[in-house]
């Protein structure tokens, strides 16, 4: 996935400006930076949410407008936070809303298959004839990625998993995201507010102030004590726990 | 259990007609009754499926036909079928009524989505509100020109004027509902959202306003044979949804049937009552649809937005056991 000179306004304010990077495959990425950085906007983009004003998101070849949505949502599968559904559906009925692209309503026994997996994947056999308007925040952020995975794609986007999520929680759902990544192979980016989850979590970390690219690169390049710090505008130390940089910031 | 009752009903009203029965009685029967019988079918599958869809679309529980402003608009559609062409026929009411109403709903969605507050009571209240302003549009109209005579027979539904050659229109609904069950994956979709419907590949706008018009030409169907019905749409989808979940496909047939069932005992009891004259069945399912409401609203108020199951119980605690024992 390439991304090339990537420009979006509202209301004649440039959110995103003639942002520019490539996507290595196969790897967890973060997008961090403050608050109106313009990483969310990003990565609607990336998943086609959002349209652009100018710019190019270069999807196997192909530019991203170019992609049939259908044949596109099995190559890529996004969550926004705005999955709060208000509707009473069972967490079976959910995942296998996964498999519409492959097969619209009706299931095949290879469907039926690989719905079951993705609900044993994220341990959710106990739950799976449950509502999910019955389960616990964490319960049905699992839901939905088990979700994501029936989607079989290999390109995963999250926006801000872990947020509303307790401690306990939030870092099982970057365990995920990590067996994401390494277990099934997928490509993972995501938008992270807590920079040490990205730093522990990820193989990249994209940093973005301003609409651009701060700094983009491996966890050891980006988070260093002057990068943070340029980006956030508060004093950083970092440390090292168990060889990967973690940040303290004051 | 939902057919055996289906069943229950037909031979009740068969029976009733029959039971003095001539051949005389069997003309009757051929040109009053069955039409009668299968509008009132068409009308609470219809109605309810139409306040289904349209509950899922608009992501509210509190959206319906009535709700909706999609009555009022096929009304208004009638009544602008009789101003500018008196002599029209049925089919031509039809179409005005048809047209009317799926502008009127779109109108309002497209309203509803402009206005970014999702406050649950919010949105069925602009929706009464808009339906209001087209009443009086309507109402205006027809005191202006003389025809809230010819207009009463839309406003308050009746089966009463359902016979042989003046109905046929209802059946439009049977296409419809089975439409309605082909695309209940794609309406389920959509009702999740757009980043939801996004993802899956699932074109947002095009199935909502697919869907709008295939419930507002459901309504539409309906309010130009039997007159406006409300509350059928409102209520039927939530007590099925309370009991059998959100997901379309498995809650259609359930309720259709339910709907079906609904007009059809408050069909029987508008006709018992004051016999051998009958009240209008706009009344009727207006209080006990009233009554089924505050009660839908109490319990949850009660029990918050936990489902309701039958049986379903054991096979739940020792699922749990289970989980517990590992």
């Amino acid at each position: 996935m390439i991304v090339e000179k990537l420009t979006k306004k509202y209301d004649g304010k440039t959110v995103v400006d003639e942002v520019s990077f490539e996507i290595p495959k196969g790897k967890v990425i973060s997008m961090i930076g403050p608050n109106g950085a313009g990483k969310s906007t990003v990565m609607g983009i990336l998943s086609r949410l959002i349209a652009r004003d100018s710019g190019l998101v270069k999807f196997d070849g192909t530019d991203i407008s170019k992609w049939k949505s259908k044949e596109l949502s099995k190559r890529l599968a996004i969550l926004t936070q705005s999955n709060n559904i208000q509707m009473k559906l069972t967490v079976r009925e959910l995942v296998a809303f996964g498999r519409f692209p492959y097969s619209g309503g009706h299931l095949t026994p290879e469907d039926k298959e690989i719905i079951n997996k993705a609900i044993g994947y994220m341990e959710l056999e106990e739950f799976q004839d449950r509502f999910i308007d019955e389960l616990s925040g964490g319960q049905r952020q699992r839901a939905y990625i088990a979700m994501v995975i029936a989607q079989d794609t290999e390109y995963v986007l999250l926006d801000e998993p872990t947020n509303n999520l307790d401690i306990y929680h939030a870092t099982n759902m970057m365990k995920i995201v990590r067996r994401l990544c390494d277990e099934l192979g997928k490509t993972v980016i995501l938008v992270l507010h807590e920079i040490n989850y990205a730093a522990f979590y990820s193989d990249y970390i994209c940093a973005f102030t301003d609409g651009k690219i701060a700094k983009f690169g491996t966890v050891k390049e980006v988070m260093t004590k002057e990068t943070l710090s340029d980006i956030y505008n508060v004093e950083f130390e970092i440390m090292e726990i168990e060889g990967k940089p973690l940040s303290i910031y004051y | 259990m939902s057919v055996c009752s289906l069943f229950i009903g037909v031979l009740d009203i068969r029976l009733s007609e029959l039971i003095s029965g001539d051949i005389r009685q069997w003309e009757i029967f051929f040109i009053s009754r069955l039409p009668r019988l299968l509008a009132i079918l068409c009308t609470g599958i219809g109605m309810s499926v139409a306040g289904l869809i349209m509950q899922q679309l608009c992501m509210n529980k509190f959206v319906s036909p009535t709700t909706g402003a999609t009555i009022s608009s096929a009304q208004f559609g009638i009544l602008i079928a009789l101003l500018f062409m008196p002599s029209s026929t049925l089919w031509g009411r039809a179409i005005f009524a048809f047209i009317a109403a799926i502008l009127g709903t779109w109108i309002f969605v497209w309203f509803i989505q402009r206005i970014q507050f999702k406050d649950v009571v919010m949105v069925p209240l602009v929706g009464i509100m808009f339906g209001n302003v087209i009443n009086g549009i309507t109402n205006y109209l027809a005191y202006k020109y003389e025809m809230t005579q010819a207009l009463s027979s839309w406003l308050v539904g009746h089966f009463s004027m359902v016979l042989r050659g003046r109905y046929e229109i209802v059946y439009l609904v049977v296409p419809l509902v089975i439409l309605a069950f082909i695309f209940a994956n794609h309406f389920n979709i959509v009702g999740m959202g757009k980043d939801f419907s996004k993802n899956l590949g699932v074109p947002y706008n095009f199935v909502l306003f697919m869907g709008l018009s295939i419930a507002a030409m459901i309504t539409a169907s309906v309010v130009v044979v039997v007159g406006s019905i409300s509350y059928i749409g409102l209520i039927v989808p939530n007590l099925v949804a309370m009991f059998k979940g959100d997901k379309i496909r498995g809650t259609i047939v359930d309720t259709a049937l339910f709907g079906a069932i609904f007009v059809l005992v408050c069909d029987i009891i508008g006709r018992v009552v004051i016999a051998p004259y009958e009240l209008p069945i706009e009344l009727i399912i207006g209080i006990l649809g009233s009554i089924v409401f505050i009660g839908l609203l109490l319990y949850r108020l009660k029990n918050g937005r936990k489902a309701i199951r039958f049986g379903k119980k054991d096979t739940n605690t020792t699922l749990l056991k289970g989980g517990a024992g590992k």
